[in-house]
């Protein structure tokens, strides 16, 4: 009896702190997060009423919507535009981090610090610097024709929203991969070419299978966001290539079709999911972050 | 010693039990802390020994049993409502703040005046000789001097008792033994109850008043340095602390408090009480009370031949194969009782110096009936 | 002679991860130079540089009240939304690090939404929702949306280094006669400090430069700086917003050069008290 009322108190003493200081994070995720996620899943399956509205009737005409040609096309555009950005934000990154991980002190801090500024200069004015550059008018036309050459019509391509996004996403792929390979502890390069492996050898059996994590980590935080980002398709394409990102925004905006926009973005969130399922099978979601 | 042990106990375990899960930590122990005692835990790493200082100082649950300091039940009772202060192994300073600020953190918590705070703090910097340092940042000192801030802002509030959980452990060897002269002279100086938590058996010996020995959860012997190593009760203790030579034996008669044993080496005849006719028991005998003779001696019939005798500087230490194989190890300083390889001896010791113990098997029983169907601790 | 060769050798392959470099941050920074040329450009149609002017800045500080009041909206944002962030992130860290309880792991999986979901979804998923209870897009919104994406990284940042703590740290705390409270607001909080700076930094950034989110969730009345400009950049940009970037970038510049200067400054402070 009176060992039950001590632990009584014991267990007050600590739930109290613990709500206290969980809930706001916990209130606040559930609020603005699950609530309409889960709102977004509900109109997912309801009805298009008129001028915009939701018509509370239960359907799968959205999800039998996105099964038009049209859309299936846009939806397999979307993910190889992000699967091409991905592997070319890798091919770029790897030597890159490897770059960074190679330098020390005073010099690592500049190319650090370097590679964050730019976060800090708004990000639509330094797509538009390259809009400028490679537009058919553009810096590099000019010169392509003072050297006598024809102008090439770099913009309003699919190439040219991967490059876009590539230039958008880089960082996310640097840091992980910087990160791993820093981790590395240096003596293991030794270690390998003191067992006699060549440089090439040294990175294909040390170097590459540690940073995997780093790989997979920037892997995905480049993928997800190149999914959805509707703006970097807007500027880079010109409006001639529709993403998914901007067919949801669009059912949102100018077509009021919410029920469809849900549906879109739940096919969004479900195909991410998968990919992040794959992920968990080979990588730890712990170096996502 | 003993006007200590007159005295009511400072701080009383009684029955405590400490389980993680199924796993049994601590297991049943009983032991009185006296005011103004050096107490020493000492056992091997897992024994139990840190786990029963935390739960003193209220770091732990304690999963049955009672905890008293000076007559108050301190079940329930948080770290900060209990009158004890611990040094931990890892110093565990607080990096953000400098010395005088760490030095000064459990006086604030008491609402200390300034000026008071600023008083008691320049004078337990000066005890531990760290006047000038106050606004050195953890991470700019050195290990020793790291310990002696730990030190200083734990005796700073006057505690009724200082726990120190293994506080030398980090330190190089030299430093570690100023260090143990160093604590054994503040603990002296200040009269606070220490309870030291180590697992090194030269500082236990070196610093405290009593030690208690602690194996798989249960103390297997309490007392002082001489009693543990001129007497120990256990096998373990024998073992654990020093070196000793341990024999099995089985007693063959027992004839007017004298003892007539059987062993594989031979048979022996020693003064003890208290065994009973065939019963298993162990002998024990330190290296250094080993004497060898080239004749029998009365009483002795342990015949063995030199394997090797190594000089280590102050002490010889021969090597002795019995006749079922059994090495004896026995020290003696070099101008002792001597003999080349290969010589055939007869080994024998003085009277009460060795000891016989009683095999474990009763105890593993107590284990079991104790715990009341819980494991037994390996 | 072999050694020398080697050392040689060594340092060419050094040249050439510099090469690597070099070239990378010339891809990221060549956009960000041509800003800078073209906002002191005479041309208003950005095409050829037709000679230096200052006249993008005059009307920039004289006329254009919109993009100033844009940059107020965006720095107020990302301060409101950070400060919250790293408030409730925090204590969610340190709780989330001391006890265990029911509904962790539900916890912990919430956390990952917000970055495995594209910010599309969640954007469309917050208009959805305040349009469903009739709440109007406002400055409210907005931080309440920024807020949620920006607690997770919080957290992430925070996380390794609250688990880097020695545990006795806050016992002894504890040990000394500090209540919970008095442990957590002397000791774990003070020590995690670096790293709330670290995630605020973080919140900042996400939330100053975020388009897709912002544009869900600014009312009429809150157009943050991104999305004022994205509504330019599909049509004529004209260069004072490209003088304001310069600006701003100076300002950046200035802010990372003094944070550098008075680490460094306290690092020599360090080193001197550790050589006396």
């Amino acid at each position: 009896m009176k060992k039950e009322k001590k632990k009584k108190v014991k267990n007050q003493n600590h739930t109290l702190p613990l709500l206290a200081m969980i809930s706001p994070t916990v209130i606040w995720l559930f609020l603005f997060l699950v609530i309409s996620l889960v709102y977004i899943i509900v109109i997912s399956f309801m009805t298009k009423g008129p001028f915009g509205t939701i018509k509370w009737m239960p359907s799968l005409q959205s999800y039998i919507d996105f099964l038009n040609p049209v859309y299936l096309k846009v939806f397999r555009k979307s993910v190889e535009i992000a699967a091409l950005t991905t592997v070319f934000c890798l091919l770029v990154s790897y030597p890159f981090a490897m770059a960074l991980s190679k330098t020390t002190g005073k010099k690592k801090m500049l190319f650090m610090i370097l590679l964050v500024l730019p976060f800090w200069i708004n990000g639509l004015i330094r797509l538009n610097g390259w809009v400028n550059i490679l537009r058919e008018t553009g810096i590099l036309n000019s010169l392509l024709m003072k050297i006598g050459l024809q102008p090439i019509n770099f913009m309003y391509t699919d190439g040219a929203i991967v490059f876009g996004m590539v230039y958008a996403f880089l960082p996310f792929m640097v840091l992980p991969i910087n990160n791993s390979l820093s981790k590395m502890d240096p003596a293991l390069l030794e270690a390998a070419s003191d067992l006699g492996a060549k440089k090439f050898r040294t990175f294909c059996r040390v170097t590459l299978p540690l940073s995997i994590p780093g790989i997979f980590s920037g892997t995905i935080q480049t993928f997800i966001p190149s999914l959805g980002a509707f703006y970097i398709a807007d500027i880079m394409g010109g409006g001639n290539t529709m993403l998914l990102g901007n067919l949801i925004k669009n059912q949102f905006t100018s077509a009021r079709n919410w029920p469809s926009g849900a549906a879109f973005s739940v096919v969004l969130i479900v195909f991410t999911l998968i990919v992040m399922k794959l992920y968990n099978k080979v990588g730890n979601p712990e170096d996502l972050v | 010693m003993t006007e200590k042990m007159d005295k009511k106990p400072i701080i009383s375990l009684r029955n405590v039990i400490k389980k993680y899960g199924e796993n049994l930590v601590v297991n049943k122990i009983n032991l009185d802390i006296y005011q103004g005692e050096f107490l020493t835990l000492l056992g091997a790493s897992g024994c139990g020994k840190t786990t029963t200082l935390r739960m003193i100082a209220g770091f732990e649950d304690i999963t049955e049993g009672e905890i008293f300091l000076e007559d108050e039940n301190m079940a329930g009772k948080p770290p900060y409502h209990r009158n004890v202060n611990t040094v931990f192994q890892s110093y565990a300073l607080f990096p953000h703040m400098n010395v005088f600020d760490n030095v000064a953190f459990g006086l604030v918590e008491k609402k200390m005046k300034k000026a008071e705070i600023r008083k008691k703090v320049r004078e337990v910097l000066e005890l531990v000789q760290l006047t000038g340092f106050e606004r050195r940042k953890p991470d700019q000192m050195s290990g020793g001097q790291k310990q002696r801030v730990a030190i200083a802002r734990a005796i700073v509030n006057n505690p009724r008792v200082l726990l120190l959980d293994e506080p030398l452990g980090a330190l190089d060897l030299k430093l570690r033994r100023q260090m143990q002269l160093d604590l054994k002279h503040l603990q002296q100086q200040l009269n606070i109850t220490f309870v030291y938590v180590t697992h090194d058996q030269e500082e236990a010996m070196t610093m405290s008043d009593r030690i208690a020995i602690m194996n798989g959860g249960v103390f297997e012997q309490i007392g002082t340095a001489e009693e543990i190593y001129e007497h120990p009760k256990t096998k373990f203790v024998a073992d654990f602390i020093g070196e000793s030579n341990i024999f099995e034996t089985s007693i063959h008669a027992v004839e007017e408090k004298m003892l007539k044993l059987i062993m594989e080496q031979g048979d022996v005849t020693v003064r003890e009480q208290g065994f009973e006719v065939n019963e298993i028991a162990y002998l024990c005998v330190r290296p250094e009370n080993i004497k060898i003779s080239e004749f029998p001696v009365e009483g002795f019939n342990l015949k063995g031949i030199i394997k090797e005798n190594i000089y280590v500087g102050s002490q010889i230490k021969t090597t002795i194969e019995m006749i079922n194989g059994y090495l004896v190890k026995k020290t003696a300083f070099p101008d002792g009782d001597m003999k080349p390889a290969g010589s055939i001896v007869y080994l024998y010791w003085d009277d009460g110096k060795s000891v016989l113990m009683h095999t474990k098997e009763d105890k593993i029983y107590n284990y079991i009936e104790s715990a009341e169907g819980g494991s037994i601790p390996s | 002679m072999k050694a020398a060769a080697k050392a040689g050798k060594e340092k060419k392959n050094g040249y050439g991860y510099d090469l690597i470099a070099y070239t990378v941050y010339a891809f990221l920074y060549l956009p960000i130079l041509i800003v800078i040329i073209y906002s002191f450009n005479k041309s208003e149609i950005n095409v050829n540089f037709t000679g230096f002017t200052l006249d993008w800045y005059k009307e920039l500080f004289s006329k254009d009240r919109d993009l100033w009041q844009a940059l107020k909206t965006s720095l107020l944002l990302a301060s409101y939304s950070t400060i919250i962030s790293c408030v409730i992130g925090t204590f969610a860290t340190i709780a989330m690090h001391r006890y265990r309880f029911p509904g962790k792991q539900i916890i912990e999986n919430l956390l990952y939404i917000p970055i495995v979901i594209p910010e599309i979804v969640i954007g469309i998923a917050f208009l959805a929702t305040m349009s469903m209870f009739g709440i109007n897009m406002s400055m409210t919104t907005l931080v309440i949306s920024h807020v949620t994406f920006c607690v997770p990284f919080v957290i992430f940042t925070l996380r390794p280094r609250i688990s880097g703590f020695d545990a006795s740290i806050e016992e002894a705390a504890m040990d000394l006669g500090a209540n919970q409270w008095h442990t957590l607001k002397r000791v774990t909080i003070p020590m995690l400090v670096p790293g709330i700076i670290a995630s605020a930094l973080m919140s900042f950034t996400l939330s100053i430069d975020d388009v897709t989110i912002s544009f869900f969730a600014a009312g009429p009345e809150n157009t943050t700086l991104p999305i004022k400009i994205y509504g330019m950049v599909r049509g004529k940009i004209s260069p004072d917003v490209y003088g304001q970037c310069v600006i701003i970038m100076l300002g950046t510049i200035a802010l990372v050069a003094a944070a550098m200067l008075i680490l460094s400054a306290n690092a020599r402070r360090t080193k001197r008290i550790q050589s006396n």
